[in-house]
Formats: structure tokens, C-alpha cells, sequence
């Protein structure tokens, strides 16, 4: 019972977000998150369950999404009878047509080989994507309407909150396949194959061709997201199929948590809010992104997930109440260091010499702010210093089961 | 037509030897360790940056040799206190690290210089052409450039194959756990190699600033390119590097300079298309056109073919 009581708390979740954030800008950034949520899924199908690191993920999203755009433009013109709530599907089957030519030379081997050929196709089709300007439009990109065509059940998707029930479907139903396809016999041959590809192919499975199916069923799902992504924003330009996309989709996946499947998807909401967010208050927010990524790869190799699924033998110990204290011990000064850090680097980077930092005013050319900041970083990163023997010390405690007494 | 061949001989040289200082830096850190660094080219980048500061209070020479220091003592940092510890969760990991790297130095370098590209120039006394040919001036600094490269590989050359250090690290990258019974701090040694390659890269972009511009997109031009060349000579040879960054840059530099394309192929065949074909884009092209698409044509062939790479023995 429990399977379904998640996956129908999910499709209730997703209905009712945008009673709770109505605004334009809510509704845009939840549409942002189904997007990616769809795309870095589609992602740690490759690295998360394939273990095959690919640098050029975003040619799917993207080359879906031109066709998508192309598909939006037939219908405007009325070369066809199609409807729009289908264009999503225009771009997956786009993408998986893609996924199939390239992966039919690229999946020999995983590793690095397989790395570098995803690098230089990314690098190859974003670059061809500025000189073939019939079908991506150049600098300016190809853009659409999705307003034409035969309309759903009288929405036309003229406004944000039809398009995003439309994503949201999408994105359920594609969550709920990708689920699905991990459970099937190819998908755990994947998990198999990424594990020791050896074996596999001694029992009698061609490596290269589970690793085949998973790259071409994660274009597919790439190229929906694009599909999703023409049908919100009606524009596509190189930018959607370039190394930066490819990047931010792996940020997604890794930051999320590549061990779970829900990994991606935590990545995706967390990294969408913390980009609209962020970039609303400072122009550094590519900055803190960038090490916060570096900080999470260090310190929290298995994501914000694996971080939470730490816990799971204290919760079933029972010990949940010894970790409270040390670690609000520790969070307390590690908030305070990091934000005085903050405060430092965005006083560095201020033209103006006084500007308001969380209520505070700071004086960028005078000593004192500076003074001020650096004795409180200094002071809260000795109590972080001080205050993790403890939290080591609970956390031992925390995940040994008691001797003794009565099991 | 003479006259082009040569100089675009001369300019595929200077880029090739460029783009082997990068790509040396960068098969002895792979041979090493087993990753590739992404942000190899970002640390050529520093080298730019910090030599540009620096040079603004010392001039040019001075600058030439503390910049790469600062870079290769950075690079050593990284890998003492950022790399190491990645490396327990696996190759991955550091792959992924690397990357994130290459995307923080970006925005660091934005963050402390500014979107601007920076008036970094070569010094006063090579600025002068060092000869004249059907008219047209080869200038000295890129002569200069062509010694740096060739120097750096004398010397890389020399101290691996015919100096103890150079037995030790070679012995360590195939046999690291024999060398280290031996007495020889391995994890030294290779925070030592990295921070020699980082500092390589940085001597890279200390000479490349002035003529290929100090912007903050610098890592990104040359950084996947860097990758290229040593997925092609093969992961960890050194001659690899260089025959394939002397390929590249040449391939680059006649690609630019030519002015065949398709419609010269299609009047050769016989061929014509209308000019409103669908397929125009592709009828139209020419060479100077895809030159920048190249070195990831070549890549793709080479590692469909043959993965290990020209003078490669492992595949990864």
C-alpha cells in the first residue's frame, strides 16, 4: 500500500502547489522545476543507475526542443491537425531518435571514453547548432506559439497556470515511467552493468547493448523535457543544447543525490529555487552556486538525499533525540560563519560603500564593518571547531545498538 | 598561396606548442592520479590573471616566473586539501569535483577582475616584428612563445627520462605501491606532479594573455580543445600530447586560412542546388566555417577507431 500512497501524495503535492504560490513568479518557477525535475531524472538514468558520465546530456533536451519548436510552428501554419498538449512527446521521440544514432557509437565502453565522446558531441552539435541556421535559427533561436491548434477541452494555454498543469502531467507520468523502467529487467541489468560489466556480459548480457538501452531511454526523456521547455518558454536557442545546460543538469543530479531515484528530483526543486531566488538578490549567485557544488562534492559525496538517508539507522534505533542538540550545537555557528562570510564577499563586491545585508547597514570602505565581520567569523568558526567532537561523539552513539537489554 | 601556407604554418605552431604546454600538464596529472582535470584550463586562465597583477607593479618578466609558481602552489592546495579527499569516493566523483572546480575558478576570476577583458600586454622589448615575409610581419613575442613551449618540452623531456625525480614519477605512476615501500612519500610525489602541471598551465597562459586576450571566457575556449588533444595522443603520453597539439593547431590554422568549402566540392562534382534547397546550410559550408568543429570530428573518429588514442597503451 505504502508504493501507492507516495506516488499519489506526489500527484497531489503537484496539484495543489499553485494554490499555494499563485503569483506569475511562482507559477514560472514551478513550471522551471517540472522541467528540470523531468531532465535531471533523465540524467541519472546515464550516471545515477548506468554509471556512464556524460558531458553532453543537454543535445536531447535540446534537440528535442527544437523539433518541439518546429512541431509548434507546423501546427501555427496549419500544415497538420495536432495538439499541443502532445508536442512534448514530438520532442522525446526527437531525442530518442538522436540518443540512438549517437549512442550507437558511444556506449562501447562506459568511463572516461564514454565521457569524452559525450564532451566532444555536446561541443559538436552546439557548435554545428550556430552554422546550420535553417532548423536552430542561429544566435536568435527558433520560437514558436503554443497557442494554436485544437484546443484541450477549452484551454488554449495561453496562461502559466494551464501550462503548468500540463507539465505537471507530463512530469507525473514521465516520474512514474522512469520509476517503472528502473524496476524492469533493463533497468537493473543497468544497475548490474554499471556495477561490474564483466559479470554481466558472463551471464550472458551484451554490455553494450543494457548501456544502449538506458542512454536511449534517457534521450527520450531529455528531449521531453525539452519538449516541456518549448512549450512554456516558446523559444529555444543554442544555449539550451550547450556544455553550460550540460553542466547544470549534472550540478542537479550530483547536488540531489545520484544513489536515489528521488536524488534528481530533490536536486532539480532545490537548485531551481535556490537560482531564482538567489539570482534575485545578487548578482554572485553563480558564485555561491559554484561552491556550494564544490562543498557538496567534498563533504556530501551521495547528495542532499544521501545526507538525509544518513539517518535512517538512528530513526529506526530510535535515537533521532540524541542528534538534536549537537547538531543545532553546530548549525547555529556554521549559519553564523558562513552568512558573515557572505556578507564579506558581497561588501567586496558592492560599488556602493554602505548597502543593507539582512537588516543590517555595512560600510564597505570603513574598518569597522570589516572588523565586525571577520571577529564574528572568526569567532563562530572556533565554536564550529569546538562543537564537533560532540556532534562525532553523538553520532557514534546514535547508530550503535545498545547491548544488554532486552531486543 | 605560398605566402598563406607559411604563416599559417607559423601561427598552427605557435598554437600547438601552446596547447602542448596545457596538454602536457595534463597527461602527467592523468598518468598520475587516473582523472582528467577539468580545470586545467582554468588554472591557465590564473596564470593570465595573476600575471596581469602582477605585472601592473613588476612588469612582464618578473611576472612570468611568479605567476606560474602562485598557480602550481594553488594547484598543490587543491589537491592537498580538495582532490584527496574526493578521491576515496571514487573516480567519479573526482571527475565531477574537477568540473565544479573549473565553473568556481571562472566565477572566482569574474568575481576578483571584473566581466572586462584586461589590457594585458607583452612587454615593450619583444614588441617588434621579428622579420618580414611577402609583406608580412612575424611578430618577435610569438618567436618567443614558440622557445617557451619548446624549452619547457626540452626540459619535461630531460628531467623525466634522465634525472632520479623523473625515474621516481615514472615508477609511481605505474607502480605507486612498490615506490612507496621503498621509502618515497607517494602522495608527495603526486601533489608535487600536480602542482608542477597546474603550474605548466599557468606558465601557458602567462605567455598566451597578451595575444589570445585576458577575458574571463579564456579556460572555456581552450579547455575542452585541451581535453581533445590528449584523448587523441593518448591518455598519459607525453609525445602523444605533442604530435597531437601540433596536429590540432595546424588543422585549425589551415582550416582559417583556406577559403575552400562545399560549393567548390559541388562545382568540382558538377553538382548545383538551388539556393532555397532545405539543405542549404550544409551546400554553403566552408571550411574556415567548421574549423572550430574539428578537433571534436577527429576526437569522435579517434575514439570510435582507436580509444586509446594515437600513442596511448590504456583506455582509461
Amino acid at each position: 500500500m505504502f508504493k501507492y500512497a507516495v506516488w499519489i501524495i506526489f500527484a497531489l503535492v503537484i496539484l495543489l502547489l499553485p494554490q499555494l504560490f499563485s503569483s506569475l513568479l511562482g507559477v514560472s518557477i514551478l513550471n522551471q522545476m517540472t522541467i528540470a525535475i523531468v531532465f535531471a531524472l533523465s540524467y541519472n538514468m546515464l550516471l545515477g543507475q548506468g554509471g556512464m558520465l556524460s558531458f553532453g546530456h543537454a543535445v536531447y533536451f535540446g534537440l528535442g526542443g527544437f523539433m518541439a519548436v518546429h512541431g509548434l510552428l507546423g501546427i501555427e501554419e496549419g500544415a497538420y491537425y495536432f495538439s499541443v498538449t502532445l508536442i512534448p512527446l514530438v520532442g522525446g521521440l526527437f531525442g530518442l531518435l538522436a540518443a540512438l544514432f549517437i549512442g550507437s557509437f558511444s556506449t562501447h565502453k562506459a568511463g572516461t571514453v564514454f565521457a569524452m565522446i559525450s564532451l566532444g558531441v555536446g561541443e559538436l552539435v552546439a557548435a554545428s547548432s550556430l552554422i546550420l541556421v535553417s532548423f536552430f535559427g542561429g544566435e536568435a533561436g527558433v520560437s514558436g506559439d503554443r497557442t494554436y491548434g485544437p484546443t484541450f477541452f477549452g484551454y488554449d494555454f495561453a496562461q502559466h497556470l494551464q501550462v503548468y498543469y500540463l507539465a505537471a502531467a507530463w512530469m507525473f507520468v514521465a516520474t512514474l515511467a522512469m520509476y517503472l523502467f528502473t524496476q524492469t529487467p533493463a533497468g537493473r541489468m543497468a544497475n548490474a552493468v554499471r556495477d561490474n560489466p564483466e559479470r554481466a556480459e558472463f551471464i550472458g548480457y551484451s554490455a553494450r547493448r543494457v548501456r544502449l538501452i538506458s542512454f536511449v531511454m534517457a534521450g527520450f526523456f531529455a528531449g521531453i523535457a525539452g519538449g516541456l521547455f518549448a512549450v512554456n518558454y516558446e523559444i529555444l536557442t543554442e544555449q539550451n543544447l550547450n556544455a553550460a545546460t550540460s553542466g547544470n543538469v549534472l550540478l542537479m543530479a550530483y547536488i540531489g543525490g545520484l544513489g536515489f531515484f528521488i536524488g534528481p528530483i530533490v536536486g532539480a526543486v532545490v537548485l531551481t529555487l535556490v537560482n531564482s531566488v538567489l539570482s534575485h538578490y545578487t548578482d554572485l549567485w553563480m558564485l555561491y552556486l559554484g561552491i556550494m557544488f564544490v562543498l557538496t562534492v567534498m563533504f556530501l559525496p551521495n547528495g542532499l538525499t544521501g545526507f538525509l538517508m544518513m539517518h535512517r539507522t538512528p530513526w529506526h534505533l530510535g535515537k533521532m533525540h540524541l542528534l538534536v542538540k549537537p547538531y543545532i550545537l553546530t548549525a547555529i555557528p556554521g549559519a553564523v560563519f558562513a552568512l558573515s562570510l557572505l556578507a564579506m564577499v558581497e561588501m567586496a563586491h558592492s560599488f556602493e560603500a554602505e548597502f543593507v545585508f539582512l537588516g543590517a547597514t555595512l560600510n564597505s570602505e570603513g574598518a569597522l564593518s570589516w572588523g565586525i565581520l571577520a571577529a564574528i567569523a572568526l569567532l563562530s568558526y572556533v565554536a564550529v571547531r569546538r562543537s564537533l567532537p560532540r556532534l562525532r561523539e553523538a553520532w557514534a552513539q546514535a547508530n550503535t545498538i545498545d547491548t544488554g537489554g532486552p531486543s | 598561396m605560398f605566402e598563406v601556407l607559411i604563416f599559417a604554418t607559423l601561427n598552427g605552431l605557435v598554437t600547438g606548442l601552446l596547447l602542448f604546454m596545457l596538454a602536457s600538464g595534463l597527461t602527467l596529472i592523468f598518468s598520475m592520479m587516473g582523472v582528467l582535470n577539468f580545470a586545467h584550463a582554468s588554472f591557465y586562465m590564473l596564470g593570465a590573471y595573476f600575471a596581469y597583477s602582477i605585472s601592473l607593479y613588476t612588469g612582464f618578466w618578473p611576472a612570468l616566473i611568479l605567476a606560474p609558481v602562485l598557480v602550481g602552489v594553488l594547484g598543490a592546495l587543491i589537491e592537498r586539501y580538495g582532490l584527496r579527499r574526493v578521491h576515496k569516493s571514487g573516480h567519479v566523483a573526482e571527475l565531477v569535483f574537477t568540473f565544479g572546480l573549473a565553473f568556481l575558478i571562472e566565477e572566482a576570476v569574474q568575481f576578483f577582475w571584473g566581466r572586462a577583458t584586461k589590457d594585458y600586454r607583452s612587454p615593450d622589448i619583444l614588441d617588434f616584428p621579428l622579420f618580414t615575409l611577402f609583406g608580412q610581419n612575424f611578430p618577435a613575442y610569438k618567436a618567443f612563445m614558440i622557445f617557451i613551449s619548446i624549452a619547457i618540452f626540452v626540459a619535461l623531456y630531460y628531467v623525466l627520462t634522465r634525472t632520479r625525480i623523473g625515474i621516481i614519477i615514472q615508477a609511481a605512476i605505474t607502480h605507486p605501491h612498490t615506490v612507496g615501500n621503498l621509502g618515497h612519500n607517494v602522495p608527495m610525489i603526486f601533489m608535487a606532479v600536480f602542482g608542477v602541471g597546474t603550474g605548466l598551465a599557468g606558465l601557458a597562459g602567462v605567455i598566451a594573455g597578451p595575444v589570445l586576450t585576458t577575458f574571463p571566457g579564456m579556460a572555456v575556449v581552450l579547455g575542452s580543445i585541451v581535453f581533445v588533444i590528449v584523448v587523441i595522443g593518448g591518455l598519459g603520453s607525453l609525445a602523444g600530447a605533442l604530435v597531437a597539439s601540433l596536429l590540432i593547431g595546424l588543422l585549425q590554422s589551415y582550416a582559417i586560412a583556406s577559403d575552400v568549402g562545399m560549393p567548390d566540392l559541388l562545382n568540382w562534382l558538377g553538382v548545383s542546388f538551388e539556393r532555397d534547397h532545405p539543405l542549404n546550410d550544409i551546400w554553403s559550408l566552408t571550411l574556415p566555417q567548421i574549423a572550430p568543429i574539428l578537433p571534436y570530428l577527429l576526437l569522435i573518429l579517434v575514439l570510435i577507431f582507436r580509444p586509446s588514442g594515437l600513442f596511448g597503451k590504456r583506455e582509461s
